[in-house]
């Protein structure tokens, strides 16, 4: 599978993916803090992809979304944005509506991250 | 300086807009930018935050803006956008 195959996979298969710079245990910058803060607050589960071990990552996952920065979070499949829109819908409540209707309101949280196999050395 | 090339490219973007810039960290490469426009009415946050993406894409694509944070209204004010 190559990485950009492992990328989609993540993004259509989790119900709340991150693609951010270090993990939910040591966030690396602090914009992906700010959208990690949100979605914890919004009581979502957190599927954490790093994109720091390969430049190759970030290359592929914005060429596949046209969205230049990171971090970005979907909710089951589509792009909900960067840490801005994320900490804007969680502040209006609206992210933790959201994600009720995508994922029922009694769901788990739990945080987890996936490595992708293309990069591993 | 980056923050004038930011407000230029905006300002051609969005000839409606106000546009404001402030660089956050004093450093040159630290952005938020704040459009108020007509172009964002009736979109997405998504698809609001794509259009200064995309009016921003050479200084992002080139590295100097290292980090970018966006704030998009329309004149409506209308919040539950």
């Amino acid at each position: 599978m190559t990485l950009r195959d492992e990328i989609q996979q993540v993004i259509d298969g989790e119900a709340v993916a991150i693609f951010m710079k270090g993990t939910p245990e040591r966030p690396a910058c602090g914009n992906s803090l700010r959208a990690l803060q949100a979605l914890w607050g919004a009581g979502a589960p957190i599927t954490a992809v790093d994109i720091l071990p390969d430049p190759r990552i970030r290359q592929e996952l914005s060429a596949l979304t046209d969205w230049p920065t990171i971090p970005q979070v979907f909710v089951k499949g589509e792009l909900l944005g960067g840490a801005d829109i994320t900490e804007q819908l969680f502040a209006s409540g609206e992210l933790g509506r959201k994600l009720d209707e995508a994922l029922g309101e009694d769901r788990e949280q739990v945080v987890k991250t996936v490595e992708l196999a293309a990069t591993a050395a | 300086m980056v923050g004038e090339t930011i407000r230029t490219l905006l300002e051609q973007t969005f000839p409606d807009a106000s546009v404001d810039v402030v660089d956050r960290t004093g450093g040159g490469d630290h952005f938020h930018v704040t459009v108020e426009s007509a172009a964002f009415e009736g979109l997405s946050l998504v698809e609001q935050h794509r259009l200064v993406n995309r009016a921003l894409a050479a200084p992002l694509g080139d590295g100097s803006i290292h980090e970018l944070r966006i704030t998009t209204k329309g004149h409506h004010h209308d919040d539950t956008a």
